[in-house]
């Protein structure tokens, strides 16, 4: 049997919508993976320490406050220095087009812009595992 | 389940596993938190790593105080978690936390929670949270939840609180893994005292009527009281009913002070023995069935006598029972015909 994929779902910065956020945590369940939902106004050392006492695959970032742009390259660089450059950030929220090639250029494995289908998160998320499933 | 070999030689800890476990867990017991959350997992995925692992810190536990929160859903378990950390950080221990939430049975999937409730003690390194789904295990915790208490007893958490699912009937396991149990009802949610009777409040070594800042939770905890009342033979341990509220910190040094008191009790006249002797039969039971089970398996398939069993009961030509002991034997296991 394979391991089960493990996500941190988090929401940082002060944003106070996770609806969002959680409608993903959901979808990742019925896909068969393990979802720790850790809720709103996490700070990035709270989001790291939380993907490694959790021992996630994925960290996935929902935000909405359009902070991205600071707390996407904190948080991955915080991740490499915690020695969890094995574990991939993807990030969901209102991003705009042309901020996701720089954020993908700062470290993040997927950005999920407005519109982007559940499928295409799952399949995105599964896809950025880095550490071997059997 | 990967494609365990059970034989003996890697159940019982090689050289090999044991050799190349070894840097993983002086880390852990080094105060590595991510060798530890990777044990966790470890020892989650793959029983065949387990004993390695087990063999290597087994000497080191037995330390923690491992207290147990149940109760149904949404009664506010995990708040009360988050407020016995408080007290317990602030007395200066250590606090490791199991929080164990259902897998679901359609997707195998789990949406673990719990942890929302506890985010202030994410970044305080006297205290480590662990989030685990139950895959398929009955009981109310999850099937690694006993190793991942011994890797935190092991590297030091003095107070290990353990989060079951939310429970009702039959998820009565914490009992044999906790020293004191708190079963947490609130008024509105699980307060049918009758039709829970049978089920987990007889576990409890405290009973807390949590959320009494809302109304009626005087009268749940009176009919707690009733019920207790009307046990035919006074029990050894009657629980105390505590009315708190776990989003109020100050109504929760009652709380604390009743664990301490059961603690006490429990360290009396050999109980505390008797308790521990419970848990290790209980536990050693259910590994060698583990084990067990697993071995006979895979020397049926081996051997073809897999596709011989489930062929001969299918086809009503021989029992359940019949084959199941017919595997046993044949994998050299019993002897009754
Ligand atoms: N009014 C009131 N609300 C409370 C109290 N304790 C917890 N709650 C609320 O009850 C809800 C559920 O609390 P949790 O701690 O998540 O409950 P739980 O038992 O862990 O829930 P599950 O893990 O889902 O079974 C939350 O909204 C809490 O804020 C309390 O003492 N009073
Ligand atoms: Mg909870």
């Amino acid at each position: 049997m394979m391991r089960r994929i493990r996500v941190l779902v988090a929401k940082p910065g002060l944003d106070g919508h996770d609806r969002g956020a959680k409608v993903v945590a959901r979808a990742y369940r019925d896909a068969g993976m393990e979802v720790i939902y850790t809720g709103l106004h996490q700070t990035p050392e709270q989001i790291v320490q939380a993907a490694m006492q959790e021992d996630v695959d994925i960290v996935a970032l929902s935000i909405l406050s359009g902070a991205h742009n600071t707390l996407v390259p904190k948080v991955v660089r915080m991740m490499h220095e915690a020695g969890l450059g094995d574990v991939s950030v993807l990030v969901g929220g209102i991003i705009p087009r042309e901020d996701a090639a720089a954020l993908k250029e700062a470290g993040a494995a997927a950005v999920f812009g407005p519109g982007s289908t559940l499928e295409s998160i799952v399949a995105a998320t599964r896809g950025s595992v880095k550490r071997a499933l059997a | 389940m990967p494609d365990v070999n059970w034989s003996t030689a890697s159940a019982t800890a090689s050289a090999t596993a044991l050799a190349a476990l070894a840097g993983p867990v002086d880390a852990a017991l080094g105060g590595d938190r991510r060798a530890l959350a990777r044990l966790i997992s470890l020892v989650e995925n793959d029983p065949s790593a387990a004993p390695a692992v087990l063999a290597r810190i087994h000497p080191l536990t037995g330390r923690a105080r491992i207290i147990g929160v149940t109760g149904p859903p949404g009664v506010g378990k995990s708040t009360i978690v988050d407020g016995l950390t408080a007290r317990f950080r602030a007395a200066g221990q250590n606090v490791g936390i199991v929080a164990v939430d259902p897998t679901s049975p359609f997707t195998g999937g789990a949406l673990l929670g719990d942890r929302v409730r506890m985010q202030r003690w994410t970044t305080d390194r006297g205290v480590f949270i662990r989030s685990l789904a139950t895959r398929g295990h009955l009981g109310g915790v999850s099937g690694a939840t006993g190793d991942a208490i011994r890797l935190l007893d092991a590297v030091g958490f003095q107070v290990i609180l353990v989060e079951t699912v939310g429970a009702g009937q039959s998820e009565v396991e914490i009992m044999d893994i906790a020293h004191t149990v708190l079963v947490v009802l609130s008024p509105g949610v699980g307060d049918d005292v009758q039709a829970q009777k049978a089920g987990i409040l007889e576990i409890a070594d405290l009973l807390v009527v949590n959320k009494s800042d809302l109304p009626d939770a005087g009268r749940l905890a009176v009919q707690l009281e009733t019920m207790l009342d009307l046990a035919p033979v006074p029990p050894p341990w009657r629980p105390p009913v505590l009315k708190v509220s776990a989003i109020d910190a100050e109504t929760l040094s009652e709380l604390v002070q009743a664990c301490d008191r059961h603690f006490q009790w429990l360290k009396g006249e050999g109980r505390l023995a008797a308790r521990l002797a419970r848990r290790t039969g209980h536990e050693l039971s259910t590994l060698i069935g583990r084990l067990a089970s697993a071995e006979v398996v895979r020397a049926a398939e081996l051997s073809g006598a897999w596709d011989k069993a489930l062929e001969d009961v299918t086809s009503r030509r021989a029992d359940f029972y019949q084959v199941a002991l017919r595997l046993l034997r044949e994998a050299g296991l019993g002897s009754r015909e």
